[in-house]
C-alpha cells in the first residue's frame, strides 16, 4: 500500500507543476490584456497617419515610424531572404559533406549572437565609414539577423519534401536543378513562406540593433541614406521619456507592435498545422 | 538534423556532359555554384563580424590589455574604462533569472509532457511559444510601468523573509539588478518550457511503465526516472535560455537602473554589457570610448558563443533536433 506521505508528495508536486504552467500561460494573457487596456483603448487613427508632435502638444502619431519599420523590413528581407533561402537549398539538396556541417554550425553560432552585437557590426560596416546613421545600416543589421533563421527554416522545409518526389522527377529525365526548381520548391512552398513570415515577425520587434544604426527621426526619412524612425525604437524612446503624453503613446505603439507580431505568428502556425508535413 | 532524410544523389552534379555549354544548359552547375556561394556567404559574414569587432576594439585593447576585464572604473570623461561592473551585472541578472526560471520552466514542462492531455498540452504550448515571440521592448515597457511599481509594493514582504542576507539590504527604488532578473525570468521561461517538454516527450514509454509497474507513484516515476533520462536535453534548454538572457538588451536596459557600480545588494541599481552598449554607443566620441564599447561587444559575443556551443551539444545529443 502507498504510504500517506508518498501519496501527499505525489499530489503536491504534481499540482505544483500545474501551478507553474498556469503562471507561464497567465503571464502571456496578462501581457495581452494589459497592453490592450492601456494601449489599445487609446489608439486613434491619428496614430497611423500623423507625424509625432513636439513635446507638450497633444496628439500626433507615429506614421513615420511605421513607414520606417516597413522600409527597414523590406531592406532586411532583400538581404536575408535570398542568401538564407539559397543557403538552405545548398544544405538540403547539395549538402551532406563535412562542409555543410561547418555551415550549419556557423549558422547556429550566428543565430545565437546577441542582436546588439549585430548592431555594432552594421555600425562598423556602414555608419563608421559613412559618418552618419541611415536606413541602410539598420536594414543591414536586421538582414544579417534574418540570414541564419532563413537558412535553417528553408533547409528544414525542403528536407521535409519526400525523396520519392525527387526520384520521380529525375526518372523522367529532369536535371537536378530542374527538379529542385519545378518539384521540390513548389512542394515546400507553404512552409518556406511561413518561415519567412515568422522570420520577419522576429526582426520586426528588434530594437537594440537599430538604436545606433537607423537611430531615429522625428520626421519622414526620404530615401535610404538618412536616419529613420522605427516602431520598436519609438516605443523605447517614448517609454523612458519623462512626458506622460509620450508614455501613453508608447503604450499604443506597443499594442500595435505586439498585435502585428502575434498575428503573424498565429497565422503562420495555422498554415503550418494545416500543411501536415510540418518540420520545425 | 536527421541525416537519414538526406537525398542520396551525388553531392556534386556529375559533369558527364562534357562541354561547358552543355553543362551550363542543364543548370546543375549553376545551381550548385549559386547555392554554394550563399552558404559561403554565411561563413564570410561570421568571419567578418569577428574581424570587425576585433579590429575596431584595438585602441582600448592596447591601452588597457587584460585589465579591461577586471577593473571597475567606467569614466568616459577621464578616459578610464573597466568592464567589470557590466560583466558583473550581466552574469548576476542571468544567474538570478535562471534560479527562478529553472524550477518554474521545468515544472511546467513536466505538467505539459506528463500530465496534461495532448490536445490541451499542445494548445498551452502554443500560447507559451507565443510568449517567446513577444518583442523584448514590450517586456521593457511592462517592466518599467508594471513590474517595478509592483516590486516596490511587495518589497517589505521580500525583505521580511530575505532581509537578513546582505543581498537584500539597502534602499530599494524599483530599478535594480533584482528587477532585471525578474524580467529576464519571464523572457527565458518559454525557451526552457518548450524545449524541455520536447525532450521529456521523447523519453521512451517503457521507462515510465517499468517504474509504475514497480509501484512508484506518478511523481516518483517522473522525478526519478523520466527527468534523469531527459537530463541532458533539459540542461541544453537551460544553456540556450542562459545565452538568451546574457545578450538580452532592451528589457534589461529599461529596468536595471544603469549605474556602473558593483553593489552587494540585489536591490541596488546596476548595469549590464548589452545595456551600456545600447545607452552609450550612439553618443560615444573618440576611438577609445567607442573602442571600449565595441570591446564590450566582443566580450558579450565570446560569452554567448561559449554558452550556445555547450547548449547545442547537449540538446543535439538527446533529441537529434537542433531546436530553435
Amino acid at each position: 500500500m502507498l504510504s500517506l506521505r508518498r501519496k501527499t508528495v505525489n499530489a503536491v508536486m504534481l499540482s505544483l507543476t500545474g501551478v507553474c504552467t498556469v503562471l507561464a500561460v497567465g503571464t502571456l494573457l496578462f501581457i495581452l490584456g494589459y497592453l490592450f487596456l492601456h494601449g489599445g483603448t487609446s489608439l486613434t487613427l491619428d496614430f497611423f497617419t500623423k507625424l509625432p508632435k513636439p513635446v507638450g502638444e497633444p496628439g500626433g502619431g507615429m506614421a513615420n515610424a511605421l513607414l520606417g519599420s516597413a522600409k527597414l523590413l523590406l531592406l532586411a528581407s532583400c538581404i536575408g531572404v535570398p542568401i538564407g533561402f539559397l543557403g538552405g537549398v545548398y544544405l538540403a539538396e547539395f549538402g551532406g559533406s563535412s562542409f555543410s556541417f561547418v555551415v550549419r554550425y556557423t549558422t547556429d553560432l550566428l543565430n545565437g549572437v546577441p542582436s546588439i552585437v549585430i548592431g555594432i557590426f552594421a555600425y562598423t560596416l556602414i555608419v563608421l565609414p559613412q559618418g552618419h546613421f541611415s536606413t541602410l545600416a539598420g536594414g543591414l543589421a536586421l538582414g544579417v539577423m534574418m540570414i541564419p533563421i532563413a537558412i535553417r527554416s528553408s533547409e528544414d522545409f525542403l528536407r521535409a519534401v519526400p525523396v520519392s518526389l525527387r526520384e520521380g522527377a529525375m526518372a523522367l529525365g529532369a536535371s537536378k536543378a530542374k527538379t529542385i526548381l519545378t518539384v521540390v520548391i513548389p512542394a515546400a512552398k507553404a512552409g518556406l513562406l511561413t518561415g519567412i513570415m515568422l522570420n520577419l515577425a522576429r526582426v520586426a520587434g528588434e530594437t537594440a540593433p537599430l538604436i545606433f544604426t537607423a537611430f531615429g527621426n522625428r520626421y519622414w526619412s526620404p530615401g535610404w541614406e538618412q536616419p529613420t524612425a522605427a516602431l520598436p525604437v519609438m516605443i523605447y524612446t517614448y517609454a523612458i521619456s519623462p512626458y506622460p503624453d509620450w508614455k501613453q503613446q508608447a503604450w499604443s505603439a506597443g499594442f500595435v507592435l505586439l498585435m502585428l507580431v502575434l498575428a503573424i505568428n498565429v497565422f503562420a502556425r495555422m498554415i503550418l498545422s494545416k500543411g501536415g508535413h510540418a518540420a520545425r | 538534423m536527421a541525416a537519414s532524410s538526406t537525398t542520396n544523389f551525388s553531392a556534386r552534379p556529375s559533369g558527364r556532359a562534357s562541354t561547358f555549354w552543355q553543362r551550363l544548359r542543364s543548370g546543375d552547375d549553376i545551381a550548385y555554384v549559386v547555392t554554394l556561394t550563399c552558404a559561403l556567404t554565411i561563413l564570410a559574414i561570421t568571419a567578418l563580424l569577428v574581424f570587425e569587432l576585433y579590429k575596431n576594439s584595438a585602441v582600448p585593447r592596447h591601452q588597457f590589455g587584460w585589465s579591461f576585464l577586471v577593473t571597475t572604473t567606467w569614466d568616459p570623461v577621464a578616459g578610464q574604462f573597466g568592464a567589470l561592473p557590466f560583466i558583473y551585472g550581466t552574469v548576476v541578472t542571468s544567474a538570478l533569472a535562471l534560479l527562478m526560471a529553472i524550477p518554474l520552466g521545468v515544472g511546467a514542462a513536466i505538467f505539459l509532457a506528463e500530465l496534461a492531455p495532448m490536445r490541451i498540452s499542445n494548445a498551452l504550448t502554443f500560447l507559451i511559444e507565443l510568449l517567446a515571440a513577444v518583442p523584448s521592448v514590450i517586456f521593457g515597457l511592462l517592466g518599467i510601468f508594471v513590474l517595478v511599481p509592483a516590486l516596490v509594493s511587495i518589497e517589505p514582504a521580500i525583505r521580511s523573509v530575505l532581509g537578513w542576507t546582505p543581498l537584500f539590504s539597502g534602499p530599494f527604488y524599483g530599478v535594480s539588478i533584482f528587477s532585471a532578473g525578474v524580467v529576464l525570468t519571464v523572457m527565458i521561461i518559454p525557451f526552457i518550457i518548450s524545449i524541455s517538454r520536447e525532450v521529456i516527450l521523447a523519453v521512451p514509454a517503457e521507462q515510465r511503465d517499468g517504474a509504475l509497474a514497480l509501484g512508484a507513484t506518478k511523481w516518483e516515476t517522473t522525478w526519478n526516472v523520466v527527468i534523469p533520462f531527459a537530463k541532458k536535453g533539459i540542461m541544453g534548454s537551460i544553456f540556450l535560455a542562459l545565452a538568451r538572457s546574457l545578450g538580452e538588451t532592451m528589457a534589461v536596459t529599461m529596468v536595471i537602473g544603469n549605474e556602473p557600480k558593483i553593489h552587494q545588494s540585489l536591490f541596488a541599481p546596476g548595469y549590464s554589457i548589452a545595456a551600456v552598449i545600447a545607452n552609450e554607443f550612439a553618443e560615444a566620441t573618440g576611438d577609445l570610448y567607442l573602442g571600449a564599447l565595441i570591446e564590450l561587444g566582443l566580450v558579450l559575443f565570446g560569452l554567448t558563443i561559449i554558452i550556445n556551443g555547450l547548449a547545442r551539444v547537449l540538446v543535439l545529443t538527446t533529441t537529434k533536433k537542433g531546436a530553435i
